[in-house]
């Protein structure tokens, strides 16, 4: 078995607030395999982003990791251990290098007074000691890769000038002009329509053949993520209850939440199955639950509702890899 | 009788935009020649991308909009209304008889205002009560069928979440017993968990109160759950109106089936390769000629960049505004 490109061993991540510490993650890991698409769903507050932002070490000043926490990145066959990068001279390497990103509001990612154009160029000549002209003549054949009409023209424009689409195309094309091993995809499609999705959708699963590498797609979209990931982790407060392929996951899901979240998603296949909502809110993260952090919202808990609220569930995984924590889970192995 | 709450009869809304000095003014052509009837008690639903005019129309039906062409009427019990001309008390009278819920609950509440005070406005703009005991019990009954808690109501929004916040703002488009509502993107900004919660809470709402909805929303999956109609909007114009599952069976317009293919499918072995459209919607200032979605659709013809579709009736309640519908789906 090939090694992972990324390892991420037992996050925890922190903020120091005026209310005190919050924990923003709680113990997460994961890997993620050189050309592997993992999508990382879950609702608003459940960490998704932090999570993404901890492998580029964006987080704001105010964060604290764990001293367990452990983040590895494999590059020819060199093993970096990301969260002890520090310098910004260190972390060019996790920033646009090895590892770029993408955001969900391509408007808000461009600085609105640089042309496009000129902003692929700056990127592409600090990662690499190519000319100028190199690097123009890079960046419009990634805007024609990416699918947007009269490149040279757009190279010169801002990003006002770009439709939605548009923009979101440009923000892959500069994404990939480093040639990174991983893509970090912030909700990229949210903002756009879904015909315009479709699209983009499809360009990213063609680039991820055509570049062989991998992306951690977060979404709070189910059927996004059934249509682009190879694996998937649900997150919910902080923490992720479930992991497994996208079919173990979406097929036959094992934790009370991702049933949930499938109960109450609108099926168009079926317009007489009646939308079951989740009860309750999530909870704020300054005041998490004990035991199992899903206790308070779960529906299926009752049979063992004291070990829920006081016990933390550990992962049971079975033969084909599908991790879940729930006590539910581990009691069913036992009978 | 009829049975039609509220209809509008090729209705166009148009922006006029600041231009040069000589010749004439651009004008966003936001709505064109819309013909919709809204039966009493139903369930509304539009869709369209951004920019379809979908919100436009739903003002325009609120008298939000100005209306430029055409007509929007509403009958109800003994009045008729044409809001084109409605001012004065009839338009008062008209405003506690429709009311609107908003797209985000973060901005629709006043964060300086308690949920009791928010949710009693309406009722002190109005008029409608005459004592604060009044007002208050009200009040309580309202939120009480939003499924809020009645302790909340001295709390002001901030300490609220998003699926709440929508609910107070539910409570207070009913608290006028209104007998129309635009519900404008009200879930677009929820998480699923609660999304399914607010549309479970409108349409017991619908269901009790028989009040009629229009729900605009750009999610297809939503509206097919909620809705018992639904006319599908692209750059202004309505190109496929039909009851829900006739839509879903008998689609007739090759943009609604460009929507429906769009739609990332929840079976991982199933890929939506089916029609993906090319481009994205044109200007509406400047719309294409003939049929507007002649630029990306995949079976345009000649005809369809010359001609404009005449608005049509398929099947009963079955309309469709495109050339080629018995040929492509027939």
């Amino acid at each position: 078995m090939t090694s992972p490109l990324i390892s991420v061993k037992n996050l925890t991540l922190r903020f120091k607030t005026d209310e005190g510490l919050v924990t923003a993650i709680d113990n997460v890991s994961f890997d993620i395999a050189p050309g592997e698409v993992l999508g990382l769903v879950g609702e608003s507050g459940s960490g998704k982003s932090v999570t993404a932002k901890a492998l580029m070490m964006l987080n704001a000043d105010n964060a604290v990791y764990d001293d367990k926490s452990q983040i590895t990145l494999r590059v020819d066959d060199k093993e970096i251990d990301v969260l002890s990068l520090k310098r910004p001279q260190e972390q060019m390497v996790i920033r646009g290098g090895a590892v770029s990103m993408i955001f969900q509001e391509p408007m808000a990612s461009f600085a609105p007074a640089i042309t496009i154009g000129d902003q692929m160029v700056e990127q592409l000549m600090i990662h690499s000691d190519m000319t100028r002209a190199r690097a123009k003549e890079i960046s419009i054949e990634m805007l024609t890769r990416v699918g947007i009409p009269e490149p040279a023209q757009r190279f010169g424009q801002y990003a006002f000038e770009f439709s939605g689409g548009m923009r979101q195309r440009a923000m892959i094309a500069m994404a990939l002009s480093t040639k990174p091993k991983l893509l970090i995809a912030d909700e990229p499609t949210t903002a756009l329509d879904v015909t315009i999705q479709a699209q983009v959708i499809d360009l990213m699963k063609d680039l991820v053949k055509e570049f062989h590498m991998s992306i951690l797609f977060i979404t709070h979209d189910l059927g996004v993520i059934a249509q682009t990931a190879d694996r998937v982790a649900v997150m919910y407060l902080g923490n992720v209850v479930e992991t497994g392929t996208v079919r173990q996951v979406i097929n036959s899901p094992a934790h009370p939440y991702t049933r949930g979240l499938m109960n109450s998603l609108p099926k168009l296949d079926d317009l007489d199955s009646p939308l079951s909502p989740i009860p309750g809110d999530i909870p704020s993260p300054l005041d998490r639950p004990s035991g199992c952090v899903f206790h308070t919202r779960c529906q299926e808990s009752e049979a063992i509702a004291e070990k829920c609220r006081t016990e933390i569930p550990v992962y049971t995984i079975d033969s084909a890899n599908h991790q879940v924590a729930c006590h539910l889970a581990t009691q069913g192995d036992q009978t | 009788m009829s049975n039609v709450l509220i209809a509008a009869r090729d209705l166009s809304v148009h922006f006029p935009l600041s231009g040069g000095l000589f010749g004439e003014k651009p004008v966003v052509r936001a709505c064109e020649g819309i013909n919709i009837e809204i039966e009493k008690g139903s369930f509304f639903g539009l869709v369209g991308e951004s920019g379809s005019g979908k919100t436009t129309l739903g003002r325009a039906m609120l008298k939000a909009a100005p209306i430029t062409h055409g007509q929007v009427i509403y009958t109800d019990d003994d009045i008729t209304y044409d809001l084109g001309t409605l001012k004065g008390s009839e338009l008062k009278e008209y405003r506690k008889r429709a009311q609107l819920i908003f797209q985000d609950p973060y901005a629709a509440l006043s964060p300086r205002m308690t949920v009791r005070d928010i949710i009693a406005e309406p009722l002190e703009v109005m008029g409608l009560t005459s004592s604060r005991e009044e007002t208050d019990a009200k009040v309580r009954e309202i939120a009480a069928k939003c499924r809020l808690n009645l302790e909340h109501l001295r709390r002001f929004p901030h300490a609220f979440s998003g699926g709440q916040r929508q609910r107070i703002s539910i409570a207070r488009a009913l608290v006028s017993d209104p007998h129309f509502i635009v519900a404008d993107e009200s879930v677009a900004a929820l998480d699923v968990s609660i999304q399914a919660d607010v549309l479970n809470l409108l349409n017991s709402i619908q269901r009790e109160s028989g009040i009629t909805f229009l729900f605009i929303s750009h999610d297809l999956s939503v509206i097919a759950h909620t809705c018992d109609f639904v006319a599908v909007m692209y750059l202004g114009q309505i190109v496929e109106a039909a009851p829900t599952r006739k839509l879903f069976s008998d689609t007739a317009h090759p943009y609604t089936k460009a929507l429906l293919s769009a739609i990332p499918s929840l079976d991982p072995d199933v890929s939506g390769h089916a029609q993906k459209l090319e481009g994205e919607i044109p200007s509406p200032i400047n719309p294409p000629p003939g049929c507007r979605f002649n630029t990306r659709c995949p079976n345009a013809q000649d005809r369809c960049r010359k001609e404009v579709p005449e608005w049509r009736e398929m099947s009963s309640g079955h309309h469709v505004a495109c050339h080629f519908s018995e040929e492509l789906f027939g």
